[in-house]
């Protein structure tokens, strides 16, 4: 593809090139936009965002913004700030991101080097759920969760974002594992080696990429999360996305602006992290995720 | 494959194990996907309201949920939100794909700029953009200081416009995903064919209209799939920046039936609701995914 790239036929004078760079830049500006205006203001008194230019530079720098939506924030009845929800989306995402990786290595697995009747099936079943828009889980889930005793809990939303990962998880999987020569396989199956043998010792030590794909775009949904965590959380269980939403729109009196551009900062800034430091895999991701592999 | 004919106690087990392997997985997915949705199924047919109750009443719910006003509201914003979602996506990626791949400097660094917002939860771009664009701070005001008195964009507080605020946020959000598989359709094109054609004397707009445009139909249809699934899913977009409001102005079927399940007990038709999301998903995403498995054969 890169070579392709480079050997690009198209021929553009000068005027239409300085249009291109104008055009790119202007789209450019209109993404960074938002991010530039949030960070702005986080670090403004509330008295300039109120009477003042949210394009301007603070005249008077402060961080107290963010120490304010980290630790002394009114969310809900308490002032506890943004941290003990930002504390409950790690003790979420961490635990049901390598639940549905290693089950979805597990499975691509199966599904292409393990083949049986009926297999195609199997995964077309396990493929939709990706797809089906959540609102038809919603009810029986609720119910779901109170007979487990896990309504409200940490622990129920993993359960969650487990189930609901597998299909993902499994997706990428198959589709990279489809392209590992089964000769291997079947060479190490002759040496006499069993299911989990190959796979510890053939399948996995070779899926860095297809990991690293499967662990940002799991990590990244589960974060960004908001229905279940709306729907299933109690107070001392509700993600960081959950929370924000409610210093945001439900503080009664003056709207502390500052603190909640800081706010929505925080809660973007796991997976900017993840997106600067493995952007190739995330798009990687998301181009996986319109199934194409 | 693995149906040797020595049926030793190991090599039987060895048969079984992938199919036992599987199993959990499937197990929860048939009983997490499957047989809840055949549950919400049921009650959409049932006479559940502030919790499931398992009387039926047939389609009452379905008939009633189509004379809901509020339901309408939803389905009409649904369809503009929609429409002018994935078309402006689809422009606005094409577009900067296009852009992009006119051997740009820098292509590097504009890149991850275009599609970073997608990294970002849909709460915090609503809650960036709500700020954005309401008028007492926001892009109306600062134009205001910068002494454009008259300038008005007071969409997000309009009933007729809100709806509109909704679009810009989203396009915000995924138009770059859009460029990216258009990005990579145009770099999957042989150069050859296009060398030949300007040969020919064929122009850039020739080029693309003619031959390169037409290739990208794979890249188009993922891109629809993709982009209208998110859009019958929208949730929590709307939470964020408009709260479903002014009024009902903002309400998409998503909000609908979270409101109608949880907050107004009328748990019946919220699952009618959902039923009929589901569908609509089902209608587009089934014929996709089973021709792709077919293809991969």
């Amino acid at each position: 593809m890169a070579i392709a790239s480079s050997e690009n036929a198209m021929r553009s004078g000068r005027f239409a090139r300085t249009l291109i760079y104008l055009l790119l830049l202007l789209f450019a500006l209109f993404y960074l936009l938002p991010l530039f205006v949030m960070l702005v203001n986080s670090l403004k008194p509330l008295s300039e965002i109120t009477g003042g230019n949210m394009m301007a530079l603070p005249d008077v720098w402060t961080i107290q913004p963010w120490l304010s939506a980290w630790s002394t924030a009114q969310i809900g009845v308490d002032p506890t700030g943004l941290k003990p929800y930002f504390l409950n989306s790690i003790a979420m995402a961490l635990p049901a991101v390598l639940l549905s990786t290693f089950f979805g290595a597990l499975n691509g697995y199966v599904l292409t080097k393990w083949q049986f009747r009926g297999h195609n099936i199997v995964f077309g079943l396990l493929l939709f759920s990706c797809f089906i828009p959540f609102q038809i889980v919603l009810i029986p889930m609720a119910q779901s969760l109170g007979v487990l005793g896990l309504a409200g809990s940490t622990t129920g939303l993993i359960l969650v974002h487990f189930v609901y990962g597998i299909g993902f998880t499994t997706l990428y999987f198959r589709n990279y594992y489809a392209a590992f020569p089964t000769e291997l396989v079947r060479a190490a199956q002759i040496d006499g080696a069993g299911f989990f043998r190959i796979f510890w010792r053939i399948l996995l030590p070779s899926s860095g990429p297809i990991i690293a794909v499967s662990f940002i775009w799991q990590f990244t949904n589960i974060w960004n999360d908001f229905l279940f965590g709306a729907s299933f959380a109690d107070a001392d269980s509700q993600p960081m996305t959950v929370a924000l939403n409610n210093l945001v729109s439900s503080s009664t009196g003056v709207k502390e602006y500052n603190v909640h551009f800081a706010g929505a900062i925080m809660a973007a800034l796991p997976t900017l992290v993840v997106y600067v430091v493995a952007g190739r895999y995330f798009v990687r991701g998301l181009m996986a995720g319109s199934v194409k592999g | 494959m693995a149906d040797t004919s020595s049926p030793d106690m190991r090599t039987r087990l060895q048969n079984w194990l992938p199919k036992l392997v599987l199993a959990p997985s499937f197990a929860l997915v048939l009983f997490f996907v499957y047989g809840f949705i055949l549950f919400t199924i049921y009650l959409s047919f049932s006479d559940s309201r502030l919790l499931p109750s398992y009387g039926l009443v047939g389609w009452e719910n379905y008939s009633k949920l189509f004379r809901l006003s509020h339901w309408e509201t939803a389905i009409t914003n649904l369809a503009v939100f929609a429409t002018l979602y994935i078309v402006i996506c689809s422009v606005i990626g094409l577009l900067l794909a296009i852009l992009l791949d006119q051997k740009i400097r820098g292509e590097g660094v504009l890149r991850p700029i275009y599609l970073y917002p997608m990294a970002l939860s849909f709460i915090v771009t609503g809650t960036a953009w709500k700020w954005m664009l309401d008028p007492g701070i926001g892009i109306e005001n600062t134009m205001h200081l910068w002494g454009w008195e008259s300038f008005a964009f007071d969409w997000i507080k309009n009933r007729d416009y809100a709806i509109y605020t909704v679009v810009l946020a989203a396009v915000w959000q995924s138009s770059g995903f859009t460029m990216a598989m258009f990005l990579a359709g145009l770099r999957g094109i042989d150069n050859e064919i296009l060398k030949a054609a300007q040969m020919d004397g064929a122009s850039n707009w020739q080029l693309y209209r003619r031959i390169i445009i037409p290739q990208l139909r794979p890249a188009f249809l993922s891109a629809f799939v993709i982009l209208s699934h998110l859009a019958i899913k929208s949730y929590d977009l709307v939470i964020a920046l408009t709260g479903g409001g002014p009024g009902r102005a903002t309400e998409l079927p998503a909000t609908f039936m979270y409101s109608y399940t949880f907050s107004r007990n009328q748990m019946g038709i919220g699952a009618s609701s959902a039923v009929i999301m589901l569908m609509t998903v089902a209608a587009i995403m089934v014929p996709y995914l089973y021709a792709e498995l077919k293809e991969k054969k």
